[in-house]
């Protein structure tokens, strides 16, 4: 249930800006990739481009190649809407569908794209997605209030059941974390290390402990100056990285001397 | 060569966007079909009226010497509705925005909402029984102290059905009109200039002058330009309250008539050319107050590119 | 240490009026308003306008001597910006008043509501005059019209505008197409009523036949009136739906059309309601595009395709203009003020639905 993704010199433009130059990364199956760098530096684009999420906004484009096991992103006749329902995402502020109730918003996935599923399918589907969660003994009780009815931590914890529930390869997640206070961070990172037994993790975060603390690998992007495009500058096992940088760049940020 | 798993789309997926977001491009566009239809027909019905020999057009000399009187008429009564309109609707803007209690001040916003709510024809009702009897006498006032000015010449009108009546129903009519976008401008008002006049000790009067105004203006323009097409192009309020006849200066006097209101009395009963006649009167005035409104328009857009408000 | 307080405070507060000045200028206008009345013939409105202004002048005047120009012209401004919001009460007041003390006994005469015009003649007015009877006839006519006039407007403008609103909110994407019909729909919001009915009268008189008269033309010159508000409303509506919610439906690998059905349209639905309630209640009272496109019933007419059809705001609108008896015009005044109740009743009641349904069907944050 978990794909690796091999991304091939891609580049990402905004109409003729180009806000990601040239990255190369190999990320494994069940494990967890932390992408981190300055505000800016081109993080979140380049992870809205492994499910394809960057076309939402009007002119963003991209070349290269992306690779599903394989399969890539961008190959002629590819849907987005599958990629998407192989690579899912979560976001930086909770958003739980607010006219539906809990239960629904799990199932939001398989509702929305109108698939027929048995009232007991979809009850153990709510149920197994929001143990995976770590949510279910918190809500089991009001399956049927509303999603926005949650603390702040459990709306993201209810977005990451809502994102399993689909059954994705790899769950993409873009600063989870930011808008949410310690205690609830703490369980967010507690599921990101039960995730990655079954899933392929991808996490964008500002917090430098954090990537120290969940990822199996680290990510560093940066960014020249304003206007000009993110690269990556180092990848390498989250331990090397914080530990040991072979870039002088990646020191000076992880050391806390910039950024 | 592999075959690419992720090429199979699930479901009746794609052709349902595509169905979809034509049906909506569809509807828009059907909306300029049917803007584009108004201008064609009313140019199509129009032209036997423009073509149709002087006699034969209600008056005997032809379509432009009918027309001419009643662009006049119709400009008059929307001007005195403006010059009544825009102080007050000004004032009531700030009164929201700025004067009234806060907790207040939505619901006063409503009851001028409910200004606008009131039918034009109930309006003109009012205006018929019970305005145009009130103020005659200020205009017998008017028309014996006032009276040497042309526009209050007398003798004023025994039933107070004048212009002057039809233009004052007609500033209620557009006074929320102006209020309500106003306000919306005035509550814009960036918070961060207000304290700063304020902090230099600035009362509420200079405060608004220095920051609010300043910033108010263009959105008052559009305003009175939006209001302005209003009262152009209103009917009942003319229609029921001015007792109608030629062009005449004195606004105190019966006479005058507008557009609006000449088509509204004589379309039910015409037949003939003189259906076209009023269908070229429709022309003309939609070509007015599409005029008055695309300048308002471009005002209100010009403004939002700089303003950096929204 | 109290002498202290007292002396800061006289400090800050100096040269400024008491709290209660503008009680004392209001009472001494009152009555000096009152008697100036009494010499020239007493009437209340007179007695306002009189009052209001030397209450500006002498709280103008007052804060002037003792306070200074500045404070002082703080206060005229004042006076003038609460003196417009009096002003534009006024006509409100008066028209709900006179709608009241005009239609009420229209509005409870028998059968008001339940009898059409037909077969109401002059001869019974003057004969109601003479006699002193109850007025007969009444607006059902008018008020089945009206309703289904209104609904097939309603009909066709919805489906028209909303559809409009999601182009240009989910797909427009400041394309020149959504460019334009942005800029062309706020132009049409600004059409005058009557020539929407003109066009409507010129399209079928062209395309059905010259004379054509009927409901249906004039639910098309209500549409053109109403779908610019339509499309206004609901694109506000959609434009507030967070893009969050959007990119977690794609997240899920929904598709587009499915997120805008599902989650975008329900989020806004209330909204999108209300909007439209309103609409309607802005088209329900218009009269111009009816009269060119109608014509005038005495009878019930069910079939909104064929003949002429009255509605509330011609039936107020011939009643006062051409009276059913001309010698005796009282019972056609009655008709038509108990008509412009009901009306009015029908449109606040559209508001107040507007209003409600935006509270009671807006999403639940349950918080």
């Amino acid at each position: 249930m978990s794909k690796r993704i091999d991304v091939k010199d891609l580049n990402v433009y905004y109409g003729n800006f180009l806000a990601v130059e040239d990255v190369n990364i190999n990320i494994e199956a069940k494990s967890v990739t932390a992408f981190i760098g300055p505000s800016g530096c081109g993080k979140s684009t380049f992870l809205r481009t492994l499910n394809r999420m960057h076309e939402v906004l009007p002119g963003a484009r991209v070349e290269g190649e992306v690779l599903l096991d394989g399969d890539n992103l961008y190959g002629p006749g590819v849907d987005p809407v599958t990629v998407r329902s192989q690579i899912g995402m979560v976001f930086q502020r909770p958003n739980p569908f607010p006219t539906m109730s809990i239960r629904d918003n799990v199932l939001a996935g398989v509702k929305l794209n109108n698939k027929k599923i048995s009232k007991g399918a979809a009850d153990a589907l709510v149920e197994k997605s929001l143990m995976g969660a770590n949510l279910w003994n918190e809500v089991k009780d009001r399956l049927d209030k509303p999603g926005s009815g949650l603390s702040g931590g459990q709306q993201q914890r209810l977005c990451i059941a809502r994102a399993i529930a689909v059954e994705p390869q790899v769950i993409l997640m873009d600063e989870p974390c930011s808008a949410l206070d310690p205690i609830s961070t703490l369980a967010i990172e507690d599921l990101i290390n039960e995730l990655k037994d079954q899933y392929t993790v991808v996490i964008v975060t500002h917090n430098m402990q954090q990537a120290a603390r969940v990822s199996d690998k680290t990510a560093f992007f940066n960014i020249a100056g304003t206007g000009k495009p993110g690269k990556l500058i180092e990848f390498g096992n989250t331990h090397t990285i914080f530990s040991n940088p072979t870039q002088k760049a990646t020191e000076d940020y992880v050391s806390g001397r910039f950024g | 060569m592999t075959t690419n798993s992720l090429t199979t789309s699930p479901g009746a997926g794609r052709a349902g966007d595509k169905v979809f977001s034509g049906a909506a491009m569809a509807a828009g566009c059907l909306i300029l079909a049917v803007l584009f239809g108004v201008a064609l027909f009313l140019v199509v019905q129009s032209i036997p009226a423009l073509t149709a020999q002087p006699e034969q057009i209600q008056g005997g000399h032809g379509f432009f010497a009918y027309i001419g009187p009643i662009v006049v008429g119709t400009l008059i009564a929307a001007v005195i509705a403006l010059v009544i309109a825009t102080p007050v609707s000004v004032g009531v803007a700030l009164f929201i925005s700025h004067y009234a209690p806060r907790r207040l001040a939505s619901g006063l916003g409503y009851v001028v909402d409910l200004l606008a709510a009131i039918p034009s024809v109930v309006y003109g009702a009012w205006g018929a029984a019970f305005l145009a009897k009130e103020i005659s006498p200020a205009y017998d006032w008017l028309a014996n102290n006032m009276g040497w000015l042309p526009i209050f010449q007398g003798p004023a009108s025994a039933t107070g059905k004048t212009i002057l009546t039809a233009g004052i129903v007609l500033s209620v009519m557009v006074l929320p009109i102006i209020t309500s976008l106003s306000r919306e401008i005035f509550l814009q008002t960036p918070k961060l200039h207000e304290e700063a006049a304020l902090a230099l000790g600035a009362t509420r009067w200079e405060m608004i002058r220095m920051a609010v105004l300043p910033f108010g203006r263009p959105g008052i323009v559009s305003a009175i330009m939006l209001g302005l097409g209003r009262a152009l192009g209103e009917t009942m309020a003319v229609a029921l309250v001015l007792s109608s006849g030629v062009l005449t200066a004195s606004l105190i006097q019966s006479g005058n008539q507008t557009i609006a209101a000449e088509i509204a009395l004589n379309f039910p009963e015409a037949s003939g050319v003189k259906v076209n006649t009023l269908i070229a009167a429709g022309l003309v005035l939609f070509v007015i107050t599409l005029g008055v409104n695309m300048v308002a328009r471009w005002i209100i857009t010009k403004h939002k590119e700089f303003s950096g408000a929204n | 240490m109290t002498a202290t307080i007292a002396r800061k405070r006289s400090a800050l507060t100096k040269g400024q009026l008491p709290k209660f000045a503008p009680y004392i200028v209001l009472a001494v206008a009152l009555v000096v308003g009152a008697a100036i009345l009494a010499l020239i013939g007493f009437n209340a409105f007179g007695w306002g306008l009189v009052s209001a202004i030397l209450f500006a002048i002498g709280l103008v005047g007052w804060s002037g001597a003792v306070e200074g120009g500045r404070k002082a012209k703080d206060k005229l401004a004042t006076c003038l910006v609460v003196g417009a919001f009096l002003i534009a009460l006024l006509p409100l007041v008066s028209v709900v008043w006179t709608v009241l003390v005009n239609g009420i006994p229209g509005l409870i005469t028998p059968g008001f509501l339940g009898t059409s015009m037909n077969g109401v003649t002059g001869a019974f007015d003057n004969k109601i005059v003479e006699e002193g009877t109850k007025v007969v006839g009444g607006v059902y006519h008018a008020l089945l019209g009206t309703i289904q006039i209104t609904l097939l407007a309603t009909v066709i403008s919805v489906p028209v505008g909303l559809m409009t609103a999601i182009y240009l909110v989910e797909y427009g994407n400041d394309r020149p197409l959504a460019r334009a019909i942005t800029f062309f729909v706020d132009v049409m919001t600004g059409i005058p009523s009557i020539v929407a009915g003109l066009f409507a009268a010129a399209f079928f008189f062209a395309v059905v036949g010259p004379g054509t008269k009927t409901g249906a033309v004039a639910a098309v010159a209500l549409s053109v009136l109403m779908i610019p508000v339509v499309v206004r409303s609901s694109e506000e509506m959609l434009k507030i739906v967070p893009n969050e919610l959007r990119e977690a439906a794609y997240a899920l690998g929904v598709r587009k059309w499915r997120t805008i059905l599902k989650v975008v349209i329900p989020t806004a639905i209330s909204g999108i309601a209300s909007g439209v309630t309103l609409a309607i209640a802005r088209v329900i009272g218009e009269t111009a595009p009816i009269l060119v496109t109608a014509g005038f019933a005495t009878s019930i007419n069910n079939n909104v395709f064929g003949g002429w059809m009255a509605s509330l705001p011609t039936f107020i609108y011939t009643q006062i203009l051409n009276p059913t008896s001309p010698s005796n015009p009282g019972p056609s005044d009655q008709r038509a003020w108990g008509a412009a109740l009901v009306l009015i009743i029908l449109v606040m009641l559209l508001n107040l639905g507007a209003r409600l349904i935006a509270r009671l069907f807006a999403p639940k944050t349950g918080r």
